[in-house]
């Protein structure tokens, strides 16, 4: 099981970063050091605790920091300040060597653009993780296979990424990260580039996969309706900063400010079209 | 009139240079340039061994195995028997074993120099003003003490064809890479791949149209030396062609010139079609 803690995370960037966190610290707004400092400031004293065996959402729009602080989790981008437990061991002590192995058997990814390498195979970049680690190709070929049934692709093993349409390309990326057999995924606007519909689909399947799997899962999104529909909990982000966390049943009856309250509005105005 | 006073000639160090460049270390390019002629004589001599049937039979199946097309497989067979035809078979396989090795030599230097230029922006600074001299810089120029330190023949020409070669080599690699989508470099290291991993599994195999391109360049750029290169005493066509011009045989000289085109087009062609991505075989098969 795996508990992600991070604590009083701050990312600036840019060249002044020193100055620029100061600021951030002495409470200074996010367009107020952009023109003082020329930094932008991407995480702004973040700290959350994440569940295991949950599907924990972080909420916001374009800008808001949100697919910077998934990264932040298996370090594809190194915080300016802060740490980052996994387990309660701080992730940001570990070598090259360690934080290889780290992201080869603890944490996997799936990308809002898909992120398939285009000369591959499906089956070639659903056991990537696996082959990066030294599985051999026949046992990696059995994984790999399950996955590829599991995620509704039986059939497609060996076609190309640009055989595909959106949302098979997803579920491959979807497959690659269950492939990896890490405790966490975090999953980037996963399905922010697919069609409502399809979209409604890959929803139901993930939930149906955390409940037989109950993998810690890390789910980013723009979109409240997403949000609400799969998360046990969801955090909300501003400007790097987070405004609420709570369960989605906490953000619809006690919105923590206006900002919270005009996207629950929003939603409420909408006819509701799943789930 | 520029003043007089403020002049300033590095003729006097640069001559001295080279002069203890050849008297001091003369036995350093002496070996490099053994051991240099020692290869090119070997595939000079696999190429000419060969019965000529069988070389173009080895480039029909090279030309099939890169574009999958009869067209162009029986095209290169037409040319290579044209060539043999006009009484230039032996001109044209000297010719290609200095292509070939300069083209060897050339992939061995470029494809590492470009992707260290793609990987460091201090290399890429320093690299990228050296190749836009190499390219421009007159042949003649660094023909001639090539020529004092490797002597006559044909190890001083390749040097001089590489020089002026390889720079495309270099540019197109760093391109190639740089091109890679950054979110499957970003997946890749996600997943825990190696900077060697990512590098050989997903950026070099991605690059590689554009590296080909750039191979491609490179072959096209070391053909258009070899008249140059003919000069300090490279047989082949070259020659051919500077002995047509030197005794106003213009016929000789066109067939040499023709001969000359057809190698390019082959060339060409033929890596063209390896250049091709992967994938696309996939969607048209």
């Amino acid at each position: 099981m795996a508990d992600i803690e991070i604590r009083n995370v701050y990312k600036i960037f840019g060249h002044d970063a020193k100055k620029a966190l100061a600021m951030a610290k002495d409470g200074l707004d996010k367009a107020e050091i952009l023109a003082r400092t020329g930094s932008s400031v991407g995480l702004n004293d973040v700290s959350l605790k994440i569940g295991a065996g949950r599907i924990f959402v972080i909420m916001g729009l374009s800008g808001s920091g949100k697919s910077t602080l998934v990264r932040h989790i298996n370090r594809l981008i190194e915080p300016t300040r802060g740490e980052v437990l996994f387990d309660g061991s701080n992730i940001l002590d570990l070598d090259p060597k360690a934080l290889r192995a780290f992201r080869m058997r603890r944490v996997s990814m799936v990308f809002q653009s898909f992120a398939l390498m285009p000369h591959r195979t499906v089956l070639q970049n659903v056991v990537y993780g696996q082959r990066v680690r030294g599985t051999s190709k026949c046992d990696a070929r059995v994984i790999g296979m399950k996955w590829i049934e599991t995620v509704g692709l039986s059939g497609y093993d060996a076609k190309f990424p640009h055989q595909l349409s959106g949302g098979m390309k997803q579920r491959v990326g979807l497959a690659r990260a269950l492939a990896a057999d890490t405790d966490v995924i975090l999953m980037d606007e996963a399905f922010s580039a697919l069609d409502p519909l399809i979209r409604g689909d890959m929803q139901d399947q993930l939930l149906q996969l955390q409940q037989n799997l109950s993998k810690t899962i890390v789910f980013i999104t723009h979109d409240l309706d997403e949000a609400l529909r799969i998360g046990s909990e969801i955090a909300i982000l501003k400007d790097g900063q987070v405004v609420q966390v709570g369960s989605p049943g906490d953000i619809l009856d006690n919105p923590a400010n206006d900002y919270v309250a005009r996207f629950v509005q929003r939603r409420h105005g909408r006819p509701e079209y799943h789930g | 009139m520029f003043p007089d006073s403020l002049n300033f000639s590095i003729r006097g160090p640069v001559n001295e240079f080279i002069q203890a460049l050849v008297t001091n270390y003369g036995w350093v390019f002496k070996a490099i340039s053994g051991v240099m002629l020692k290869a090119v004589l070997f595939i000079e001599w696999i190429l000419r061994g060969l019965p000529w049937w069988l070389v173009i039979l080895a480039f029909m199946a090279l030309a099939w195995q890169s574009s999958k097309r009869w067209s162009l497989t029986i095209a290169v067979g037409a040319l290579f028997l044209a060539v043999g035809v006009l009484g230039l078979w032996d001109l044209t396989m000297q010719t290609l074993a200095l292509m070939l090795m300069a083209t060897i030599v050339s992939v061995v230097i470029g494809v590492p120099i470009g992707i260290l230029v793609a990987k460091s922006r201090v290399v890429r600074n320093v690299t990228l003003p050296v190749l836009d001299v190499m390219q421009t810089m007159p042949s003649f120029v660094y023909l001639i003490p090539a020529l004092m330190l490797f002597g006559l023949g044909k190890v001083p020409a390749i040097l001089a064809t590489i020089i002026y070669a390889v720079p495309p080599l270099i540019r197109l690699t760093d391109l190639g890479i740089r091109q890679v989508d950054g979110e499957v470099v970003e997946a890749a290291t996600a997943f825990g791949g190696s900077p060697a991993q990512i590098l050989f599994g997903v950026e070099l195999p991605l690059a590689t149209p554009t590296i080909m391109a750039g191979l491609n360049q490179t072959i096209m750029m070391a053909l258009s030396m070899v008249v140059v290169a003919s000069m300090i005493g490279a047989r082949g066509l070259g020659e051919q062609v500077l002995n047509g011009i030197q005794t106003l045989d213009v016929g000789k000289g066109l067939e040499a010139g023709i001969g000359i085109v057809i190698l390019a087009i082959v060339l060409d062609r033929i890596t063209q079609g390896f250049g091709k991505p992967r994938t696309e075989d996939a969607r048209n098969g």
